[in-house]
C-alpha cells in the first residue's frame, strides 16, 4: 500500500487567495475568438487576398548533402506568368548570425548561422534553394520544373555521434560539427554510486517530432504606399521583422508584421518561416505575393522536435534514496544551429528532474548532421530527459520492489530545496502533491477481461520553467485606452495561438476595470501598431504579457479611484470597482458610475490611457560550460497518471485512462487551462506511441499524415485533468504558465505504465506495437534461456 | 492552349448559385477557396487526411480535397457560413464555444460540419459513436476530449427538446 503524505504550505497560500473574490477570473468562460473561429469568419493568413496578387513556390533541395555546382533559371523566367525567379545571388543578406528572435545581446554561444537560399553546400533535404513568384500556383509549380539545378552529391553525415567523431562529414562550411556543450557538477558521483545498493543503466532514445498544426505554414505580403514591407503572416513571433530587415537590407522600420490568428504553433512556427521568401518577391515584383506551404512542404521545411540519445545511470540506496545519477545527453541538431543551443541548456537544467540528489553529472552536447534541422516544439528540451529520468526512477523502484508513489515521495523536490543547478525554489514545489492526487484518481488496476489484454498503471512526474531564460532581459508591454463612452481598446503585440492568449489579457482588463468582456476591443501581433510583448513561446505569454496588462489595468484604475475621490469625497483606498461603477461598499451612497469618472478625467485632462512594460528578473549571461545559478525564473510542476491495455499478441498499446494533474498557481480561465492541459497530453501521447518522423540517411520517409500519425479521435481517452491552484506563480493573480508543462511527463508515464503491465521496459520511442511486440518476443526468450 | 483545358461548372453554393471556369483536374476544395472564395473550408492536407476541408455536398458530409469541382457540377454545397441559420448547427456553434471545444479553429469548420451530420442522421449517439463519427477530423489543439462534450451535449439537449417539443430540432435541408 502506499502512503499519503499532504504536504504543508500548499494551504496558506491557498487561503490568503481565496480572501480575495473574483469576478471574471477563475471561471469557465468562452475566449473572445471562440465565436468568430465557430461561425467560420476568422481571417486566417491564407484566407487573405489582395487585388493583383501574385502566387509563390520554393524550390527544395532534392538531396540531404550535396553541392550546387550550377542553377540554370533561364527557361523559368521565360515562362509567361512568371514574374521573378529568385536565388542565392538576389539575396542582399543571404548568410546572418542570427541571434534567432532574441533582441538582447547574449553573445556567439546562442547564435548561429540563418540562411535564406542555400549557396553552394546543402546541407539538408528540403532546404530552400530558388523562389518563384507567379501569376497563379499552377505557373509558380511548372517554374520550378524549368529550374536546372546540377547537384553533385556528397557522402553526409546522418547521426550525430557519427558527426562528432574526429574526421567527420562536415556539415557546414567551416564551423565545426559541434553546436553546444554544457554540463552539470554537484558533489561526487563516484563515491555516489560507491554508497548505492543498486544501480539503473540505461540508454533512451527519442525520435524526431513534427509539430503537426492543421494550418500550414502561410503569409501574404505587399509593398504599401510608403514603401513599407508588410508581411501578413501565421507566426508565433512578429519581432522577426528585425531579421527580414537584415535580410532585405532595409532599416527596420520599413519592415511591418502582422500575426494572425494561427491555426496552432506549438513551437514550429517560432522561427522564421515564408517572412524572408515573401518580404524579397514583393521588393523584386511590386504585387502583393502569396506563399503556402502544402503538407508535404511543411513536415519538410521546418524545425523538428530533436532526437536524443540519453547515457542515464541512476543510485539508489536500499530504502530508495537517490544517491547518484550520471546522464550524457547528444542531441540531433539537424543541419542548422536555429533554437538548438537553448534547447539544449533547457535540457541540461532538466536532466536531473525534480529530484534531490546528492551527486550529480551531466554532459550535454549537440551535433550538427544533414538532417532535417531541430529547433522548439512544445517542451522545448524538458521533454527528452524527462523520458529518460521518469523511467529510470520507475526501474529503481521496481528493483527496489517499492511503489511508484513512494520512490518518487521520498525524492522529489520541496519548497527549499534546490535543483542540481543550484537554483533554489523559494516558493512551492507541487511535485508530491500532484502525483498523490493523480495516482489516487488512478483507482486501482482492473481485471483483464480478455487473456490477450494486460493492464498496466504508470505514473511519471515533471518540471518545465515558464518564462524565458532569464539571461534574455525578457519584458513585455501593453497599451490600454479608455474610450469616452466606457468602453476600452487594449493594444497588445501578443500572438495566439489558440491557447487563449489575447482572450485572457481581456479578461485582466475585464476584473481590474469592472467593464464587461463585451465593451473591451483588443488588438494583436502588428509590430507597427501593437507594442511588443515579445515571442509567443517559452510558455511565457500569460506570465509576461499578463503581468504587463495588469499593471497597466491598474495604473488607469487609479487614476479613475483618484478621480472618484474627489468627486465623492470618500478615500480612493476605500472604493471599489465593479459593474462599471465605482462604490464605496461600506457606504453604497457613495457611487459613481464609470462613464462619469471618464468624463471628469478627460475634461480635467488626465490622461485615459496608458502603457506599461513588465520585465522578468535578470540574470548573466553564462560563461561556463558548466551551467550553475538561476536560469529561469520558475518553473511549473505536474504529473501524469496513466492506465495502458497492452495486446500481448500485437503489441498493440491502449491508452484506457489518462489523469493529469498540474499546479498552475491561479487559473485565469478554467477553460482555457483544461484545454492545454488536456492538449498537451494528447499531443505527446502521439510522441510515446504512434508519431515517428523517419529520417533514413537525410531522406524523410514520412512524409505526410497518412504516414505521420497524430491520435485522432478514437485513439484517445478522455483527458482527467486535476488543478492544482496554489497561488505561487510569478503571473497575473499568482498564475503560472501550463502550455509547454502539460505535454511534459506523459509519455515515459505510458512506457511506466507499458512495463507494468507486460514487464518490458520501452527505450526507444516511440513505444510502437512492432517494438512492443519484439520486446516482449526477446523478454521471453531470455526467461527460457 | 489553357482555354482548352477548361471545363465551365456550376454549383450551388450555401444557396446560391455560381458558376466559373475551372481546371479539369481542380479538385471542389481549390475551387472554392480560389475561385468562389468560400474561405471558411480549410486546406490542411489536401490528400484526405485532416479533414478541415469538410463540407455537405448533396446532403453528405465529404472531404473537398479528395472531390473533383466536375463531379460536383450542378450540385449543392453547404459550408459552415452557409448554415449560420440553421438550429442544430447554431446549438453546435454555441456548444463548441462554451465547453471549450475550439483552441486554434482550423479544424472547427470541419468538426461543425462533420457533428452535424451525425447529429441529423442518428439525434443521439453515445460518445464512443461521436469519437467514431469525428475519427476522420483531425485536431492537434484540445485532445478531443472537449470537442465530444460539446457534441454530446447537442445531442442531450435534442434529445429533451423532442420530448418536449422544444428548440434544438434537426434541421432538414431543402
Ligand atoms: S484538406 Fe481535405 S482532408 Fe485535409
Ligand atoms: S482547435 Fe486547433 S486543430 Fe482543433
Amino acid at each position: 500500500m502506499e502512503t499519503t503524505v499532504v504536504d504543508e504550505g500548499l494551504t496558506k497560500i491557498d487561503a490568503c487567495h481565496k480572501a480575495q473574490e473574483t469576478t471574471i477570473i477563475g471561471k469557465r468562460r468562452p475566449k473572445i475568438d471562440a465565436w468568430p473561429k465557430a461561425k467560420g469568419t476568422t481571417i486566417y493568413a491564407d484566407d487573405f487576398t489582395m487585388p493583383g496578387m501574385l502566387h509563390a513556390k520554393v524550390l527544395r533541395s532534392k538531396y540531404p548533402a550535396a553541392m550546387i555546382l550550377a542553377i540554370d533559371t533561364g527557361k523559368a523566367e521565360a515562362l509567361p506568368g512568371v514574374h521573378a525567379v529568385l536565388t542565392c545571388k538576389d539575396v542582399p543578406n543571404n548568410n546572418l548570425r542570427a541571434k534567432f528572435g532574441q533582441s538582447t545581446d547574449v553573445g556567439s554561444n546562442f547564435e548561429g548561422l540563418y540562411r535564406v537560399l542555400a549557396e553552394s553546400k546543402v546541407r539538408f533535404m528540403g532546404e530552400a534553394v530558388a523562389l518563384v513568384a507567379a501569376e497563379s500556383l499552377k505557373i509558380a509549380e511548372e517554374a520550378l520544373d524549368l529550374i536546372k539545378v546540377d547537384y553533385e552529391p556528397l557522402p553526409g553525415v546522418f547521426d550525430p555521434i557519427e558527426a562528432l567523431k574526429p574526421g567527420a562529414y562536415r556539415v557546414g562550411e567551416s564551423e565545426s560539427n559541434v553546436v553546444s556543450r554544457f554540463k552539470v557538477r554537484k558533489g561526487d558521483v563516484e563515491a555516489g554510486f560507491a554508497a548505492a545498493d543498486v544501480i539503473v543503466e540505461n540508454t533512451y532514445r527519442v525520435p524526431f517530432g513534427d509539430h503537426a498544426y492543421l494550418e500550414p505554414e502561410s503569409g501574404v505580403a505587399w509593398v504599401d504606399e510608403d514603401e513599407v514591407i508588410n508581411i501578413r503572416v501565421s507566426t508565433q513571433v512578429i519581432e522577426h521583422f528585425r531579421t527580414v530587415a537584415e535580410v532585405v537590407g532595409l532599416p527596420q522600420n520599413r519592415i511591418r508584421v502582422i500575426g494572425t490568428w494561427l491555426g496552432g504553433g506549438f513551437g514550429g512556427k517560432e522561427d522564421i518561416t515564408v517572412e524572408s521568401f515573401l518580404a524579397l518577391l514583393t521588393l523584386k515584383t511590386g504585387r502583393p505575393v502569396k506563399l503556402t506551404y502544402t503538407r508535404e512542404e511543411s513536415l519538410l521545411a521546418h524545425g523538428k522536435r530533436h532526437p536524443y540519445i540519453m547515457k542515464y545511470k541512476t543510485g539508489a540506496t536500499r530504502d530508495g534514496r537517490l544517491v547518484a545519477l550520471e546522464a550524457e545527453l547528444i542531441s540531433d541538431a539537424g543541419a542548422y544551429t536555429y533554437l538548438t543551443p537553448w534547447i539544449l541548456l533547457y535540457s541540461t537544467v532538466n536532466a536531473a528532474g525534480p529530484y534531490n540528489i546528492p551527486n550529480v553529472k551531466v554532459d550535454t552536447v549537440s551535433a550538427l548532421t544533414n538532417n532535417p534541422f531541430t529547433s522548439a516544439n512544445r517542451g522545448f528540451g524538458a521533454v527528452q530527459p524527462n523520458v529518460a529520468y521518469e523511467s529510470q526512477i520507475d526501474e529503481l523502484a521496481r528493483v527496489l520492489g517499492m511503489g511508484p508513489l513512494t520512490i518518487r515521495q521520498k525524492n522529489c523536490l520541496r519548497q527549499g530545496d534546490s535543483l542540481a543547478t543550484n537554483f533554489k525554489f523559494d516558493r512551492y514545489v507541487a511535485v508530491a502533491e500532484a502525483a498523490e492526487k493523480a495516482w489516487q484518481a488512478l483507482g486501482p488496476v482492473p481485471e483483464s477481461q480478455d487473456k490477450n489484454i494486460r493492464i498496466g498503471h504508470g505514473l511519471a512526474v515533471g518540471m518545465m520553467s515558464y518564462g524565458r531564460l532569464t539571461f534574455l532581459h525578457d519584458s513585455s508591454r501593453c497599451f490600454i485606452k479608455l474610450e469616452l463612452d466606457g468602453s476600452v481598446v487594449v493594444r497588445c503585440g501578443v500572438q495566439d495561438l489558440g491557447g487563449g492568449q489575447a482572450s485572457t489579457l481581456c479578461e485582466i482588463v475585464s476584473e481590474e476595470l469592472g467593464i464587461p468582456l463585451e465593451k473591451i476591443k483588443i488588438y494583436i501581433a502588428d509590430t507597427a501598431l501593437t507594442p511588443l510583448a515579445g515571442t509567443t513561446t517559452a510558455t511565457r505569454m500569460l506570465y509576461m504579457s499578463g503581468n504587463a496588462t495588469l499593471k497597466t489595468a491598474r495604473e488607469l484604475k487609479q487614476r479613475l479611484l483618484t478621480k472618484a475621490e474627489a468627486m465623492l469625497g470618500a478615500r480612493a483606498a476605500d472604493l471599489q470597482i465593479a459593474n462599471e461603477c465605482i462604490v464605496n461598499p461600506v457606504d453604497p451612497e457613495q457611487q459613481i458610475t464609470l462613464k462619469e469618472a471618464i468624463d471628469a478625467c478627460a475634461t480635467d485632462g488626465i490622461e485615459l490611457f496608458y502603457e506599461g512594460q513588465f520585465n522578468a528578473p535578470f540574470t548573466e549571461v553564462p560563461t561556463s560550460e558548466i551551467i550553475s545559478g538561476p536560469t529561469f525564473a520558475d518553473f511549473t510542476f505536474g504529473c501524469h497518471a496513466v492506465e495502458v491495455a497492452v495486446d500481448v499478441d500485437t503489441g498493440a498499446v491502449d491508452v484506457r485512462k489518462l489523469i493529469a494533474c498540474f499546479d498552475v498557481g491561479k487559473a485565469i480561465n478554467v477553460l482555457n487551462v483544461e484545454g492545454q492541459l488536456e492538449g498537451g497530453a494528447i499531443y505527446n501521447m502521439g510522441y510515446a506511441l504512434t508519431e515517428d518522423l523517419i529520417v533514413e540517411k537525410g531522406y524523410l520517409k514520412t512524409p505526410s499524415f497518412s504516414e505521420y500519425l497524430i491520435a485522432t479521435s478514437v485513439d484517445v481517452p478522455d483527458v482527467e485533468t486535476i488543478m492544482i491552484e496554489s497561488g505561487a506563480g510569478l503571473g497575473p493573480y499568482g498564475a503560472k504558465g501550463v502550455g509547454e508543462p502539460a505535454d511534459n511527463s506523459i509519455a515515459p508515464a505510458i512506457l511506466n505504465a507499458i512495463c507494468d503491465a507486460v514487464g518490458v521496459r520501452i527505450t526507444t520511442m516511440p513505444a510502437t506495437p512492432e517494438r512492443v511486440f519484439w520486446a516482449m518476443q526477446e523478454q521471453q526468450q531470455k526467461s527460457r534461456q | 492552349m489553357e482555354l482548352q483545358n477548361e471545363i465551365t461548372v456550376s454549383v450551388r453554393i450555401n444557396g446560391t448559385q455560381f458558376t466559373a471556369a475551372a481546371a479539369p483536374e481542380e479538385s471542389l476544395l481549390e475551387f472554392l477557396r480560389t475561385r468562389a472564395m468560400v474561405m471558411d473550408v480549410k486546406c490542411g492536407c489536401n490528400k484526405g487526411d485532416c479533414g478541415t476541408c469538410t463540407l455537405i455536398l448533396d446532403g453528405q458530409p465529404v472531404k473537398s480535397c479528395l472531390v473533383l469541382v466536375a463531379q460536383a457540377n450542378s450540385k449543392e454545397v453547404w459550408t459552415v457560413k452557409g448554415m449560420a441559420l440553421d438550429p442544430l448547427m447554431q446549438a453546435l456553434q454555441e456548444s463548441f464555444a462554451t465547453h471549450g471545444a475550439i483552441q486554434c479553429g482550423f479544424c472547427t469548420p470541419g468538426m461543425l460540419v462533420t457533428a452535424r451530420s451525425l447529429l441529423a442522421d442518428c439525434p443521439q449517439p453515445d460518445r464512443a459513436a461521436i469519437k467514431e463519427a469525428l475519427s476522420g477530423n483531425l485536431c492537434r489543439c484540445t485532445g478531443y476530449k472537449k470537442i465530444v462534450d460539446a457534441v454530446a451535449a447537442v445531442a442531450a439537449c435534442q434529445a429533451s427538446a423532442r420530448v418536449q417539443g422544444g428548440r434544438c430540432r434537426v434541421w432538414k435541408q431543402q
